[in-house]
């Protein structure tokens, strides 16, 4: 319960930081809108073979927004001098993790929740489908699962922003890659059954990127 | 029997014994060995680099020492970890605290971090404490630095620590604002508490503290009682150690 407890008041520290500022949300989601509007005027392509190019092009969105999210999980902790603060408190280190992981999980979510619509828009496709909302959901823990303990490792670099990107997107890789070819399928009306295998390996990626970061974070943040 | 003597027979709130912490090839600490009894002061000084912060650090249990033992009300750290971060509270250089959120929401979020059950209560009671009620709604951003540091003691006493660590609390503070955190960590706990703290004020020291410690390139180049030392006494004995080094 105390665990829950205070991860709970490091996510809730983070979002009310965040309202106050709105630095990374005003910024991601400038970016993210962008990158859409970008590739609907490179790309003017026929309705059928948009379906075929769109789920990449969401991803792509997603995923460098997600960086840029990503990299501010730790930057004001360190920036403020308050990382330290949060290691004297007497909570195991995995609770700033799962913390931190939620706080920027909450934000990503909240960023796809006003993509989503703008592609709609953009690309006249429609994305209220129960599959690629669950395909997003879950990469996105993932995603969020596995870059904040980069972003962690980053935030003691003098190049973070480049860090990051550079050591996170080569391992999330496979994600992005399963759940591009399940939104895919999604958005082309197929059914469950098609896009059983990515969302299996998106899954399976999701332990694995819960379960190694959760272990590994309390040596990641002490040295 | 005097005050001193009543100390030195007091169960130890810290002990260490051959604290070492290297950071690559450099060594900061080369065997410390402290006994702090409960209810005692105890001044570190030393130049920088001497390895104060890093003491400081470990005793917080934020760094790991590379070798040796702490324990902390008997306990060794390592140990028992979140249990003895409970029991300790520290005033660093910085305050620790958020510039974007309001002084109540920064208590408030720490009393979550350490379980405080009547978290409202116990906020407005340091607030209170640290005559800073005035302004508890206002952000952090908007403090002068004097203001800061006492948001950082009433940060580091929410959780009512019976052993207090303070890193170069004078930093940045006047005459009168140093005066009124002194009386603050002194009134809170009627004496019973145990300071650490490290400085580089000789007469403040020898004011508050009981034991005297100099450390020069990461050892106890001198230990004493401050009863037994005067101001000047104090200062010789510091140039002494640092001196040596020097050569």
């Amino acid at each position: 319960m105390k665990f829950w407890n205070s991860v709970a008041a490091i996510a809730w520290k983070d979002i009310l930081s965040e309202l106050r500022t709105k630095e990374i949300i005003s910024s991601v989601l400038v970016f993210a809108v962008l990158v859409l509007v970008i590739f609907n005027f490179a790309f003017n392509l026929a309705p059928d073979l948009i379906l075929q190019i769109a789920p990449g092009i969401l991803w792509v969105a997603f995923a460098f927004s997600g960086v840029l999210s990503l990299n501010r999980a730790f930057i004001p902790e360190k920036e403020e001098n308050c990382l330290e603060g949060l290691m004297g408190c007497p909570v195991g280190r995995e609770a700033i993790y799962v913390g931190k992981a939620l706080g920027s999980l909450f934000f990503m979510v909240l960023v796809e929740a006003v993509i989503l619509p703008v592609f709609a828009l953009l690309f006249n496709i429609a994305v209220l489908q129960s599959g690629l909302i669950t395909v997003t959901l879950l990469a996105t823990i993932g995603f969020v699962a596995v870059g904040t303990i980069f972003s962690a490792l980053a935030v003691n670099t003098r190049a973070r922003e480049m860090v990051l990107p550079i050591l996170f997107l080569p391992v999330v890789s496979p994600v992005i890659i399963a759940a591009v070819k399940a939104s895919a399928i999604s958005l082309n009306g197929q059914s469950w059954s098609d896009m059983t295998i990515w969302l299996a390996i998106i899954l399976a990626f999701d332990i694995i990127y819960l379960t190694v970061p959760f272990l590994v974070f309390p040596y990641v943040i002490e040295e | 029997m005097n005050s001193t003597q009543a100390i030195s027979s007091a169960p130890l709130a810290v002990e260490t014994s051959g604290v070492v912490k290297s950071f690559g090839n450099y060594i900061a600490l080369r065997g410390i060995d402290l006994k702090v009894p409960a209810g005692s002061t105890l001044a570190v000084f030393g130049p920088n680099g001497a390895g104060k912060t890093t003491l400081i650090k470990i005793l917080a249990s934020i760094m790991r020492p590379t070798s040796g033992k702490i324990l902390i009300e008997g306990l060794e750290l390592k140990d028992n970890v979140e249990l003895l971060r409970a029991r300790l509270g520290l005033v660093a250089h910085q305050s620790y605290l958020y510039s974007n959120l309001s002084a109540w929401e920064n208590l408030d979020f720490y009393a979550r971090m350490y379980g405080l059950d009547d978290r409202s209560k116990r906020i407005g009671e340091v607030i209170d404490l640290v005559s800073m009620t005035g302004r508890k709604h206002d952000r952090l951003s908007t403090f002068s630095r004097g203001m800061q540091q006492r948001m950082a003691l009433a940060r580091a006493l929410l959780h009512k620590p019976p052993i207090l660590l303070l890193d170069e609390p004078e930093t940045g503070l006047d005459q009168q604002a140093l005066d009124a955190m002194w009386d603050i960590i002194k009134r809170e706990e009627d004496g019973r508490r145990t300071i650490i703290f490290t400085s580089h004020s000789f007469e403040r020291a020898l004011a508050v503290c009981n034991d005297v410690v100099i450390l020069e390139r990461g050892r106890i180049a001198y230990k004493a009682q401050a009863c037994t030392l005067n101001l000047d006494g104090l200062k010789q004995k510091y140039q002494e150690c640092t001196a040596a080094v020097k050569k």
